[in-house]
């Protein structure tokens, strides 16, 4: 075990060392982003390697006593952490890549601290996708937030100092005054608050108490952006693309509903959440959040904004796979991590590099693009049928799972709810193929091929053609997850 | 034990004592300036090797003159005093080491070695009221440190330090009359000033009136030097308008003595049954300190000048600090205990900070910091991790003292304390917020070029900061000291 230790000890440190050099090494930006993708790299084949023993049964763990009495700095790689931290860490290399063209052609200031805090994020990200215990993620939950805010506020103008100290004052206000009075309220009703496998609240509480600690857990996650504590996501927006991709898509909000998924799994236990109606008002919130996120995503015509509504609907198709509580929803849920992170970062990827190629932000701007820009917007297109969850596209293995999950938790208006949600994501998501490839170019328009440089769009094909591979490789991650999930393997 | 170790409780007295009319008499700064760290680290190291044999439980009585109690002076030393002993030397070694650091710009020529004077009497005071065994030196030893804590205050440059240093001095006595007249009273029915006898005899006499006048008058008088909300009114003025050294070695250290001596008035002299149950005075302490809390916050957001900013933060975490103490338990006590260390480091760290700023800008005012945070990237990272230790993120002091804090809350099954604490602790986000934007979003009205404070001040800021970091990792060793002290409170009294 001691080299598994080791490696998961690398994975989380990797980042954090890498923040270091490219704070040193800032001079000379090539070399600095050459040390970048060498450090992504090697932090995601760390996670990589850790995939074989924890698919055997086997679950690295490190522990660093002294930090607060009798709890201790803990960690432990569990699948569905695994997943997290698999995804995190690739994105991470993709972004970085899409990173270096979007700030070059963009001519942005403070790239050395931008890629410093990007770095020290990952770190922080991977942190929560192992933290072993409550307290541990706590407090890499707090670090991605605080190192998350000078991404934010990269601009430095009036409106993203705004929108920073929306950011933070939402997320650490309910982390402080929900997430950690819960943590406390458990740990004051149970000795220890390791993650355990079936969770180890059962029995020490019950009724409305435990569902006002659920609550109180589910809301505390503000990354999980949960109606009414999502503003912050889309006032976040106003961060450089890759940011918005990166963080937005995938680190920061799936550290949310990742934390949500792993308080239901190993907190409370699905067994526990199950009985008597304890997530009832969960279950409600959630599918108000998702159908109203998506009209509100109806709306909106600047393209960003529309996704960051679009991802805050998607964001509680996971907590209402927690909520459900069945084998089969929280499996939809936990491949849902990885499906939406897939597609929403794809889609990002447009957005941007159609802001950097053609100076456009907005929705109806996009007349006739998808001719000027043939590759971005075709992997738009697939990314937008693996959100709306069609085949074959990885987004529909995680509905189909959430959808029977429903029928299964006997919830039949959850399942309208996913329905409804399904059709509504067509309704924002098509009409900008629709727009892009079937209208004509506007009048006096520019014509001709013109696409994003190609370090950004390297990273666009890839992440659309693995929408589409996923689909076919589901498979081996549904045996990961199968385990946790009480499903047989 | 040897015949030196032996006298180290009179010598951690003695040894400041002697030294302050010496610097004085010194008066060269060359010569002053190390003296008076020696001393400073001198007194550290005794107070961490009584803390180190008190530890395992033993109580040291050192009998002055070999007179046994009841009839001489004895110095006592338990875990709880020993910590408290701890924290305001380590605080006064770290504070001398930066010296009045802004000799030139903060401190009237030729004056330093008044200041040395003054605060070494001053640290002669702190540590004598918390070290002794007898109620009536606590009061000479407290108007020791009073008086020349007067001084120091009103060594400030601007000429409102006068007026701020007359009105502490005003509340002051004030407040040590109270505290003499409840003595007085105290003496009057038990005929002793030893405090193990008193706190026997007090026992066997049961509550009567007299007692519970005393009570008052002592309660009433401590709570003024603590700055209980709302006898606060002193502490703005005289943190913000002594120099910055004076604020930071004040704030670290002379609330914490007070604090000390309302847990070992209540806690070991009338003890807790009398305090808690039949007066019962948590009924009042409680809502009072959770007032602070949020009446300090909110004040300290409102604030035009980051002394003033920190002074009114103050007023909020000694809410903290009373509110453990009036949960009357033994994690609340403990919750309480750990605030004391956490905060001395934070809260010294940040007026380290403001005396670097003073130094480099001549002032404290938050419009003229803005900026700061290219000018003086490391000064200002210091003060970005204390200010985060103040809102207590994990990681850092804070969240040690939060996290006790409410598990005692909790404990006591009082979700709502829990909740308040919380609420209170985001408002500390916004103030510690502010002056991030300031010192990093904002840009200056001209143009300053980078340069940092010379090293004497940016080393005790550093080590403070670090300190701040580093308890807030590896807690242990503050957890455990103050649960071993609240322990020895509630088990063995006195």
């Amino acid at each position: 075990m001691a080299t598994q230790a080791t490696i998961l000890l690398w994975s989380m440190t990797l980042p954090a060392l890498g923040a270091v050099g490219v704070m040193m090494l800032g001079r000379w930006p090539n070399l600095r982003d050459g040390w970048t993708i060498l450090i992504g790299i090697s932090t995601f084949s760390c996670v990589a390697r850790l995939v074989e023993p924890v698919m055997a049964g086997g679950r690295p763990s490190i522990t660093f006593p002294g930090f607060m009495p009798g709890l201790g700095l803990g960690f432990e790689v569990e699948p569905l952490g695994l997943l997290f931290g698999l995804v995190a860490s690739g994105l991470w290399v993709l972004t970085s890549l899409y990173g270096f063209g979007y700030m070059r052609v963009h001519k942005e200031k403070n790239q050395t601290r931008f890629f410093t805090c990007f770095a020290v994020a990952i770190s922080a990200a991977l942190g929560i996708a192992f933290a072993g215990d409550l307290v541990t993620l706590f407090l890499f939950y707090e670090i991605l937030t605080f190192s998350t805010f000078p991404l934010v506020t990269h601009a430095g103008t009036e409106a993203a100092v705004r929108a920073g100290r929306l950011y933070l004052g939402i997320l650490i206000s309910t982390s402080v005054l929900f997430l950690l009075l819960a943590i406390l309220w458990t740990a004051s009703l149970s000795e220890t608050l390791r993650f355990t496998p079936g969770g180890f609240l059962a029995g020490k509480i019950s009724g409305a108490s435990a569902g006002l600690l659920l609550l109180l857990f589910a809301y505390g996650v503000g990354k999980a952006a949960l109606m009414p504590f999502h503003r912050w996501l889309p006032a976040a927006m106003v961060a450089p693309t890759p940011v918005s991709a990166l963080l937005h898509a995938v680190a920061v909000v799936k550290a949310g509903v990742f934390t949500v998924l792993k308080i239901a799994l190993y907190v409370f236990g699905i067994d526990f959440l199950s009985t008597d109606g304890l997530s009832d008002v969960l279950m409600v919130i959630a599918a108000i959040t998702i159908l109203a996120a998506s009209i509100r995503a109806l709306t909106l015509d600047n393209l960003k904004a529309r996704l960051a509504y679009s991802t805050i609907s998607q964001l509680s198709y996971i907590v209402l796979g927690a909520a459900l509580a069945s084998s089969a929803a929280v499996m939809g849920a936990g491949l849902h991590i990885l499906m939406h992170a897939l597609g929403k970062i794809t889609l990002f990827f447009v957005a941007g590099a159609i802001y950097v190629t053609a100076n456009k932000t907005e929705v109806s701007q996009l007349d006739g693009m998808g001719r000027r820009m043939p590759f971005t917007f075709g992997a738009f297109c697939i990314a937008a049928f693996s959100i709306i969850g069609l085949p074959p596209f990885g987004g529909a293995w995680s509905k189909w799972f959430l959808v029977t999950g429903a029928f299964d938790a006997e919830q039949p208006w959850m399942v309208v709810v996913f329905m409804i949600s399904s059709l509504l994501s067509i309704g924002y998501l098509m009409p900008i193929v629709v727009r892009a490839f079937f209208r004509p170019l506007p009048e006096g328009g520019e014509g001709g091929i013109k696409e994003a440089p190609l370090l950004m769009l390297v990273p666009i094909c890839t992440t659309a053609i693995g929408c589409f591979a996923i689909f076919f490789y589901a498979d081996g991650v549904y045996r990961l997850l199968a385990p946790v999930m009480g499903l047989g393997g | 034990m040897n015949g030196l170790a032996f006298h180290y409780p009179s010598l951690i007295v003695l040894i400041p004592l002697l030294a302050a009319p010496l610097c004085f008499l010194l008066r060269k700064e060359a010569i002053v300036r190390p003296f008076t760290i020696a001393v400073g680290f001198a007194c550290f190291w005794i107070s961490t090797n009584l803390l180190g044999q008190v530890l395992g439980g033993d109580i040291i009585v050192y009998e002055f003159g070999g007179w046994a109690r009841p009839y001489g002076i004895e110095y006592r030393v338990d875990i709880l005093n020993a910590f408290v002993l701890v924290v305001v030397s380590g605080i006064a070694a770290v504070v001398f080491f930066a010296g009045p650091g802004q000799a030139r710009r903060a401190i009237p020529e030729g004056r330093e070695a008044l200041f040395y004077s003054a605060a070494l009497l001053c640290l002669t005071g702190l540590l004598g009221v918390t070290i002794t065994g007898d109620v009536f030196n606590i009061f000479v030893f407290l108007e020791i440190s009073s008086l020349s804590s007067y001084i120091l205050i009103a060594l400030g440059r601007s000429r409102r330090a006068l007026m701020a240093a007359f009105s502490y001095l005003i509340m002051g006595t004030i407040g040590a009359t109270f505290l003499l007249i409840g003595i007085g009273l105290m003496y009057q029915a038990t005929g002793t000033l030893n405090m193990v006898d008193m706190a026997q005899r007090l026992q066997a006499l049961g509550p009567t009136k007299a007692i519970f006048v005393a009570l008052a008058f002592v309660v009433v008088g401590i709570s003024t030097k603590l700055a209980v909300f709302p006898l606060h009114h002193w502490l703005p003025n005289a943190y913000s308008f002594a120099p910055p050294l004076v604020s930071a070695f004040l704030a670290a250290t002379a609330t914490k003595v007070a604090y000390y001596l309302l847990i070992r008035f209540t806690f070991g002299l009338f003890g807790a049954a009398l305090v808690f149950q039949t007066v019962a005075i948590d009924v009042l302490l409680m809502p009072l300190s959770i007032i602070a809390m949020f009446v300090g916050s909110i004040a300290a957001i409102y604030q035009t000048d980051f002394k003033r900013l920190l002074a009114y933060s103050s007023i909020a975490q000694i809410g903290y600090m009373t509110l453990g103490l009036s949960m009357a338990t033994q994690a609340g006590v403990s919750a309480g205990l750990i605030h004391v260390f956490n905060h001395a480091l934070m809260k010294g760290a940040l007026f380290l900070v403001a005396a670097c700023v003073t130094w480099r800008i001549g002032g404290t005012d938050l419009d003229a910091m803005k900026g700061l945070g290219r000018r003086m990237p490391f000064t200002m990272a210091a003060m970005l991790i204390a200010g985060l230790a103040l809102v207590g993120v994990p990681g850092t002091v804070g969240f040690v003292s939060k996290w006790a804090l409410v598990s005692a809350a909790l404990e006591k099954e009082a979700l709502g304390i829990a909740f308040l604490i919380m609420t209170s602790s985001v408002l500390a986000l916004v103030y510690v917020w502010k002056l991030v934007e300031i010192v990093y979003f904002q840009s200056p009205a001209e143009e300053i070029e980078k340069r940092e404070p010379p090293l004497r001040l940016l080393i005790p800021t550093w080590i403070l900061a670090g300190a701040s970091l580093y308890f807030g990792l590896f807690s242990s060793f503050a957890v455990d000291v103050a649960k071993l002290a609240a322990r020895q409170i509630f088990t063995a009294g006195l």
